[in-house]
């Protein structure tokens, strides 16, 4: 705990001539001592792990060479063979888990960012009551994961959820009482709780976005005769354009990553329809103890993400670009 | 500016649609906790037939919960302790000075984020062994591994809000602080510090809630001794009950202290969220 020590040294600053050189030196050591704690620690959980996971990827990392890990046997891309071979199940479901992700991304992030937009919109002007609003639309993101999963697993039980009960004996939308946590509707499960889970973070990244919108540009365009629905294309979606840049990424980039969902709400065993990536990648770890075809795996799903991410900043940066010109 | 009535419906609509839809499962937590588990065993029904808070009474002794509420409480307390720690010596680098990795530090942080759990965690779960068996340091099993592995998953976010934070400070501060002989880390105790108290705040309770919430790792790096909050509610079911009413009281118990802390801080949050997405 260097940082400790450090303030008797820098707030007694040695006087007369020749503690200059020292001074001027340890003044621009400063900025690395400080940050040091902060690089350490990344070093050590994310970016030396990350680095073994990819030496990992390529050896054979089976129950027999857990233990003694560092001695498994290089096996170059055999372990990335394992994982893509669309001739057997572990590449079959592994392409499975990869398109039920890319559904449940695309609509648990487009649907939390209308919801979210719509909502702050609604309560962009003041009202009587729009703090309870506020507050009330914030708890789904203050709740821990696990509290509100726990409870959506209850209220998706076959027979005493509330979700059976409103559809099939109070509305009668549905006749038979269906299953919501196995089967194909495990997919529609974990999309509602994942967006209702998620939606109060856009709405809080927008609420904070549209206080920086100057009520002038409404009252100008409002002159000009512009209607809600043109103002809100004209004014609020150009404005929060920087808002949405950088949110946008980052719900794609967790929500792709969910592991927690899916694992609190299904339990161990997860539906095929439900079968998120994450969770995938850990159970095709841990079931059969193959680290090695994990790590394939995992790292296969890092490059996909960093594509789509670099290309998401070429574009936006590029139109950013454009437009400035 | 007077508001159309289009307006006011759509207010209406959205309002209405998204309060049940937010409402439905916190009504529903509250009122099974306050059920026999009778009650909840014969199918739902949106009233209790009898109040009764038996299950509050009960929760602690069908899964040790009160130990789990312990290492919950310990971890998650000096994660954020740490995080805070280390994340505002970081951001006031960052902010006030332009040395060497200065870009390549602030964009290696930021893309941790976007790396999945699942890829780290099973080369940390093998380094923490190791450094189990090699310099005797145990990790897997302990609450300080799980400490060190939380720290960090809030070190991002906490880093990039406070370096919006202390940029938003006008140099003329520690200028000032300079002329009257201050060293480095007294002017940011003394002037950053508290002109960024509201930030300071709303990374320590981001950091709370990161490390309250997060199952991943805590179902890997614990053993029953150590087990969190996260890992040990899923306890309540056994082969053939499954307590839903103390599940859900509980649930209800370790979410309120974060929920009420969240809400009174909300304000500098979304202050926060804005300092740094302005940048």
């Amino acid at each position: 705990m260097t940082s400790l020590t450090a303030p008797e040294e820098t707030t007694t600053p040695p006087k007369g001539p020749d503690s200059r050189p020292p001074r001027r030196s340890r003044r621009h050591l400063f900025p690395y001592l400080i940050i040091a704690p902060a690089v350490l620690l990344e070093l050590l959980i994310h970016i030396i792990p990350m680095a073994t996971g990819f030496w990992m990827s390529f050896v054979e990392l089976t129950k027999f060479f857990i233990r003694r890990w560092l001695e498994a046997p290089f096996v170059g891309l055999e372990n990335y063979r394992i994982a893509i071979d669309l001739n057997t199940p572990v590449g079959q479901e592994l392409l499975n888990s990869f398109l039920v992700t890319v559904g449940f991304t695309a609509l648990v992030v487009g649907l939390s960012w209308g919801l979210g937009m719509a909502a702050a919109v609604a309560l962009q002007r003041p009202f009587r009551g729009r703090g309870v609003f506020r507050t009330l639309f914030l708890i789904p993101y203050a709740l821990p994961l696990y509290a509100s999963v726990i409870t959506w697993n209850f209220m998706l039980q076959r027979d005493t959820g509330v979700v059976n009960h409103v559809l099939v004996d109070q509305l009668g939308i549905l006749d038979g009482a269906p299953f919501w946590l196995i089967g194909d509707n495990a997919f529609i499960s974990v999309v509602v709780v994942a967006i209702w889970r998620m939606w109060p973070f856009a709405f809080l990244m927008f609420m904070a976005g549209l206080q920086s919108i100057p009520g002038e540009l409404y009252e100008a365009s409002a002159m000009d005769g512009a209607s809600p629905l043109r103002q809100w294309r004209s004014v609020t979606l150009p404005m929060l354009a920087p808002v949405n840049q950088t949110m946008l990424l980052v719900m794609f980039l967790w929500v792709f990553n969910d592991f927690n969902t899916p694992y609190v709400l299904f339990g161990s065993a997860q539906p095929r329809a439900g079968d998120l990536i994450s969770f995938h990648i850990y159970n095709a770890s841990f079931l059969s103890w193959d680290f090695g075809v994990g790590s394939a795996m995992s790292v296969l799903l890092l490059l996909f993400l960093l594509a789509v991410s670099l290309v998401y900043l070429y574009f936006t940066q590029w139109k950013k670009e454009k437009s400035n010109a | 500016m007077r508001e159309t009535t289009g307006e006011k419906i759509f207010r209406a609509l959205v309002l209405i649609g998204l309060t049940l839809f937010v409402a439905l499962p916190l009504y529903v937590m509250i009122t099974t906790s306050m059920k026999p588990l009778g009650d909840v065993q014969s199918g739902f029904s949106w009233f209790p037939s009898t109040i009764t808070f038996e299950p509050f009474v009960q929760m602690w002794s069908t899964v040790p919960l009160a130990r789990y509420f312990m290492n919950s409480l310990i971890v998650t307390l000096a994660a954020t302790l740490f995080s805070v720690a280390v994340a505002t010596l970081a951001a006031y680098a960052v902010s006030r000075w332009r040395f060497h990795g200065r870009g390549p530090f602030m964009t290696t942080v930021l893309s941790t984020q976007m790396f999945p759990g699942v890829l780290f965690l099973l080369p940390l779960y093998l380094i923490f062994v190791n450094i189990d068996t090699m310099f005797g340091v145990p990790l897997v099993g302990t609450r300080i591994g799980l400490i060190i592995t939380y720290l960090t998953f809030s070190l991002p976010f906490a880093i990039w809000m406070l370096v919006g934070y202390f940029d938003g400070i006008p140099r003329e501060l520690d200028q000032a602080g300079k002329v009257d002989g201050a060293g480095n880390l007294t002017i940011l105790l003394r002037i950053i510090l508290p002109a960024a108290r509201p930030g300071i705040v709303a990374v320590a309770i981001y950091a709370f809630m990161t490390a309250w919430g997060e199952v991943l790792f805590a179902s890997v790096l614990t053993t029953e001794n150590t087990r969190t909050l996260a890992v040990g509610l899923q306890q309540y079911s056994t082969q053939t009950n499954v307590y839903w009413n103390q599940v859900l009281a509980a649930s209800l118990a370790v979410s309120i202290p974060v929920v009420v802390g969240f809400l009174m801080m909300q304000k500098n949050f979304v202050a926060g969220l804005t300092a740094g997405a302005v940048k």
